[in-house]
């Protein structure tokens, strides 16, 4: 039989405030244990939480960054269920009034273009973490973690596969930084996945059973979660078996999921509105003033390169994906504006090869944005060629120093000096009558040859387009 | 309506309570006479009306993104039955 | 005149007079409280209310000194003191050491108080009779075989019997003016909001507010200015003035329109009761007040609603204490259920589970709607009735309570002591200002009359229950001493 999956993401991404959503606490990663957490992330009897002004403003952000509709009067609710990191007992979310409602985001697999709803986002709070592997009787809690401001984006079901659900994921991994609602470190937590997956025969309307895979900590393992998901289920339906609703945990180093059934059966988390906290309310001026301070999106940003420096669909598209790597060529088109298409070719060619290779990141790039704009810059205005270029880069990589200095110490600066050049030519015609000969009978192709002799000669120094000019010139 | 012993057994877990024979029999009892009471409130027509969550019809204020908070935790933990490594320990759980 | 006998006002005037210094006074209530067989407090800070009182009497005498500079008083022990135990008088936290001062002791302190110590209280304030607490049922100052009240039992026992000049005490659903009216001393439930809630240790969040408990009006104006104001760490405080509570204690009251509503005058008032409230409703007559029989028709779902909306938030307001970050922890848990069941199971007593479980239970999937969504829509119904009643009246008056205190031990069943909150449930409900004051004596056990103004309108009930303490000695009584 024919299946046909269907997945919806649930992600959250913790809100870059410096503090905690209900209490005055940090919420810088990686300090001393519990060093972090206040007298309310605590849950000391008689606290009481006071909510973040930019945790609000943040969500609102996001909620126009995939126009949605933002609900202007909003509610915190209590979920209960006991877990040793879960402080007072009970999560503040957002249950039936989230902050954002309704909204949606383009994504692309290869050619084509497909929309992805986003069903809701709403603010609460982060849980503490246990760690299992400290004691060997013990489960150690620590509470810095707790009560972060997370926003969670639930998307509507609209996901047909692995690759688009980790397609939309990037794209809102993307989106969260554009807006620097959240810094997108999957490594720390601070943008977390789960998904829900069920499969269907091809051409059923009704969904089929689905289950919550939980702790995909990278796109990664984000398509491989899942399609071991989709491998099980269909053994099991081909099998004349049934899907439990259910919650699994993906193990990333065992490559498999398990169940967390047992704990699931028993929950039931008893939303109602907190009572204390209060309604909260959103004025127009509120989300005009939001509105005006969102930067560039992606969308918008991929289009103006378009338009403006008349990249094509694909170079730009890939160049926006990120926001890092968006930020890395903009700095790159201060000096050269005229070159974008050549920048383009440079951080998608180069660039991202040797990165890949090495496995790093934009962000920790030996080669700075201005450095490679600078290497641009020369080939732009003819100090090297486009294959010196490549070695000037190789040597940036291995951090011998900035375009210029490289080219200045190794002395690869193109000769562009008519005379140099001349001299160089006169003496190759000197020396190779009779490929002279050929090309004065008429063969064209021999003019390569001369080139290639001239290059060698000036050690890969001399500009190209001079030699052909006067090498015709002297050849008559 | 009336809660068996069983329900209540499962309302105690929810609540992570456990009760002895005796207090079950008790808590059965006293459960269903208080929700009995609560029985009352179907005799009144509320359709259409707005629950109400709080006295005030005030909204919720917000505060400034600023940390303020320093480290306490040598005091918060002082009072707490297990630490260790700065940790509040727990018996294993396994996930 | 004894000193145990005097009001903060008079006291003030005294320490102002050079006529005995804090440091005496304040002993000579820790004689009294170690005297004493009330169980009316948890914990004497005996050690700190002397350094209070001596840091008290520098300031008189360098002539820094406010009204309450040096007036001891003792402290409901569901309020956090800074390194002092906390209980909210249950064995879950008879170990705890508040790590911080709730708002409300930071500003009793702010305004140079003396401490005597943390009294006694119902567990966590779920009950009306003070024999919930860990430590014991605290006994009536007029009649040791009988409740003071709850839950701040301990409070109004200590004010009655004259172990504290004033209490702090805090109201769920009565909780200050039911003690206060069964043991015959002045106590004001605020608006819901002018005292903040931070630090106080929530029972009923939408519901719980905290507010004086004292001899006189007069006193309980002087403390409330202390108490209330807004609090940037309570989102619920109001941002709303505070007027100084003293400054119209001698308006004039007539014309004062009175709203009697007929549903706190039906079956199961005791006869005596109703006719000193009716007593008292004759005087302000007398002062010049005009009465008018009023409606507030969904009141008698009050107890229903309340035993609804109250159990659901303490059941989640309590999960906190799961014996992982402080509290009690039971000896060796084997694993984490077993931490978290036994616990929560030897810590709590059986009022406190017994409301956690109908909470749990109100809330869980497919209960939701037919309780507390219910219970939540028929709270609006009676908060209108006030509204509408508030058109055409200035103040409510009524009884506090049913009968006066009963024989401790005497009600067994939970529905039988939750009946008892009739009158009082209500104010809470709709989050108004209410009072009780003394109003008579029936059986030698003293009667209180209930007031519920409109909202913000402490200072309107203040200046009402002032005026009437000028024309009646009801509350200069005290108990016999051996």
């Amino acid at each position: 039989m024919e299946w046909e999956t269907v997945i919806g993401l649930e992600i959250h991404a913790q809100l870059n405030t410096k503090s905690k959503i209900f209490s005055s606490a940090s919420t810088k990663f990686g300090q001393a244990p519990n060093s972090q957490a206040c007298a309310v992330d605590l849950g000391l009897p008689g606290v009481l939480p006071v909510l973040n002004v930019e945790a609000v403003n943040k969500a609102i952000k996001f909620g126009l960054a995939v126009n949605a509709h933002i609900n202007q009067r909003n509610i915190f609710d209590r979920k209960n269920y006991f877990y040793p990191d879960l402080p007072k007992g009970y999560q503040i979310s957002q249950m039936d009034l989230p902050i954002v409602g309704e909204g949606e985001i383009e994504i692309k697999i290869g050619d084509e273009t497909k929309v992805i709803g986003v069903t809701r986002a709403h603010l609460e709070e982060d849980a503490g973490k246990s760690v299992h592997d400290m004691f060997n009787e013990y489960t150690a809690i620590d509470l810095n973690r707790a009560g972060t401001p997370l926003l969670e984006i639930v998307s509507e079901p609209d996901m047909r596969s692995a690759k688009e659900a980790v397609a939309y994921a990037k794209k809102i991994h993307a989106l969260v930084q554009y807006i620097g609602i959240c810094d997108g470190n999957m490594q720390e937590g601070s943008f977390r996945c789960d998904a829900n997956v069920s499969i269907r025969p091809m051409g059923q309307e009704e969904l089929g059973t689905r289950a919550e895979l939980k702790n995909i900590n990278s796109f990664k393992f984000i398509e491989r979660a899942i399609n071991l998901e989709i491998e099980r289920q269909q053994d099991i339906l081909e099998e004349g078996g049934k899907i439990v609703q259910e919650t699994r945990l993906y193990d990333a180093v065992k490559h498999e999921t398990r169940s967390m059934r047992s704990k699931e059966e028993a929950n039931d988390y008893r939303y109602f509105p907190d009572p204390d906290l209060l309604p909260v309310e959103i004025t127009d001026e509120l989300i005009e003033s939001i509105k005006a301070s969102l930067p560039e999106l992606p969308v918008e940003k991929k289009a103006r390169f378009i338009a403006e420096l008349g990249l094509n669909e694909y170079d730009a598209d890939v160049l926006t994906s990120q926001k890092s790597l968006a930020d890395y060529f903009e700095i790159m088109l201060k000096d050269n504006e005229k070159n974008a298409k050549l920048c383009a070719n440079w951080v998608m060619g180069e660039l991202s090869a040797s990165l890949n290779k090495y496995q790093l990141d934009i962000e920790n790039s030996p080669i700075s944005a201005n450095n490679l704009s600078q290497l641009i810059a020369r080939i732009g205005d003819d100090t090297i060629s486009g294959k010196i270029a490549k070695d000037v880069f190789k040597a940036m990589w291995d951090g011998e120093g900035s375009a210029d200095a490289i080219i200045e110490s190794k002395g690869l600066k193109q000769v562009t000096d008519t005379g140099a050049i001349e001299a160089i030519i006169d003496e190759i015609i000197a020396n190779n009558t009779p490929q002279v000969e050929q090309f004065k009978s008429g063969n064209e192709k021999i003019l390569g040859f001369f080139v290639g002799q001239a290059m060698k000669a000036s050690q890969g120094k001399a500009n190209p387009k001079l030699i052909n000019q006067l090498l015709r010139e002297k050849l008559g | 309506m009336s809660l068996s012993e069983q329900e209540v057994t499962q309302i105690a877990y929810l609540a992570r309570l456990s009760l002895s024979e005796t207090e079950l029999k008790d808590n059965t009892k006293d459960l269903n006479a208080i929700l009995g009471l609560a029985e009352q409130l179907g005799a009144i027509e509320t359709d259409g009306i707005e629950p109400m969550a709080h006295p005030l019809h005030m909204t919720q204020r917000l505060r400034a993104d600023v940390v303020t908070e320093e480290d306490h935790s040598e005091l918060f933990q002082s009072i707490a039955p297990k630490i260790g490594n700065k940790h509040y320990l727990v018996p294993t759980v396994i996930e | 005149m004894s000193i145990y006998t005097k009001t903060i006002a008079q006291l003030a005037q005294g320490l102002k007079d050079k006529e005995f210094s804090s440091v005496e006074i304040t002993q000579h209530y820790l004689e009294r409280i170690k005297k004493s067989d009330l169980n009316a407090f948890i914990t004497l800070t005996d050690e700190l209310a002397m350094k209070q009182a001596q840091t008290a009497d520098d300031k008189i005498a360098a002539g820094t000194s406010n009204i309450l500079t040096g007036i001891p008083y003792a402290h409901k022990d569901i309020f956090c003191t800074k390194g002092v135990k906390t209980s909210a008088g249950s064995k879950m936290l008879d170990n705890f050491i508040s790590p911080y001062d709730a708002t409300v002791s930071h500003q009793l302190n702010q305004a140079d108080t003396v401490m005597l110590g943390k009294v006694n209280m119902d567990e966590f304030a779920m009950g009306s009779s003070n024999e919930s607490s860990f430590y014991g049922a605290v006994k009536n100052p007029w009649d040791t075989n009988k409740i003071p009240g709850g839950s701040s039992g301990g409070s109004a026992a200590a004010v009655a019997g004259g172990l504290s000049c004033f209490a702090t005490g805090t109201d769920t659903g009565g909780s200050i003016r039911q003690p206060a009216s069964l043991c015959g001393i002045t106590g004001l439930k605020p608006t819901y909001g002018r005292v903040s809630r931070y630090g106080m240790i929530a029972y009923a969040s939408s519901l719980d507010q905290a507010g004086p408990m004292t001899k006189t009006a007069q006193d309980a104006a002087i403390v409330l200015n202390a108490m209330a104001g807004f609090d940037e760490k309570d989102s619920t405080s109001a941002e709303q003035d505070v007027p100084d509570y003293t400054a119209n204690l001698n308006d004039s009251i007539k014309g004062l329109t009175i709203g009697l509503p007929k549903e706190f005058f039906s079956e199961g008032l005791d006869d005596d009761v109703a006719s000193q409230v009716m007593n008292a409703i004759k005087e302000f007559e007398a002062m010049g007040a005009v009465v008018k029989e009023i409606s507030l028709p969904n009141s008698a779902y009050a107890i229903p609603t309340y035993y609804i909306v109250a159990p659901c938030e303490c059941s989640s307001n309590l999960s906190r204490l799961d014996g992982v970050r402080y509290g009690y922890r039971c000896e060796n848990p084997k694993d984490l259920e077993d931490l978290y069941s036994r616990s929560r199971s030897e810590g709590f007593g059986s009022e406190v589970k017994r409301r956690i479980m109908i909470g749990a239970y109100a809330l869980s999937a497919g209960y939701y709607d037919a309780y507390y969504l219910k219970a939540q829509k028929t709270r609006h119904l009676i908060s209108e009735d006030f509204k509408k009643a508030f058109h055409d009246v200035d103040v409510i008056m009524g009884p506090v309570s049913p009968t006066t205190a009963f024989d401790l031990g005497s009600v067994k069943d939970p529905v039988s002591m939750y009946l008892a909150d009739i009158y009082t449930l209500s104010a809470n409900l709709a989050g108004l200002p209410a009072m009780s004051i003394p109003a008579g004596f029936s059986n030698k056990l003293p009667v209180g009359l209930q007031l519920i103004g409109n909202y913000w309108s402490e200072s309107k009930l203040l200046n009402i229950a002032h005026q009437f303490q000028l024309q009646t000695d009801w509350h200069q009584q005290m108990p016999q001493e051996d």
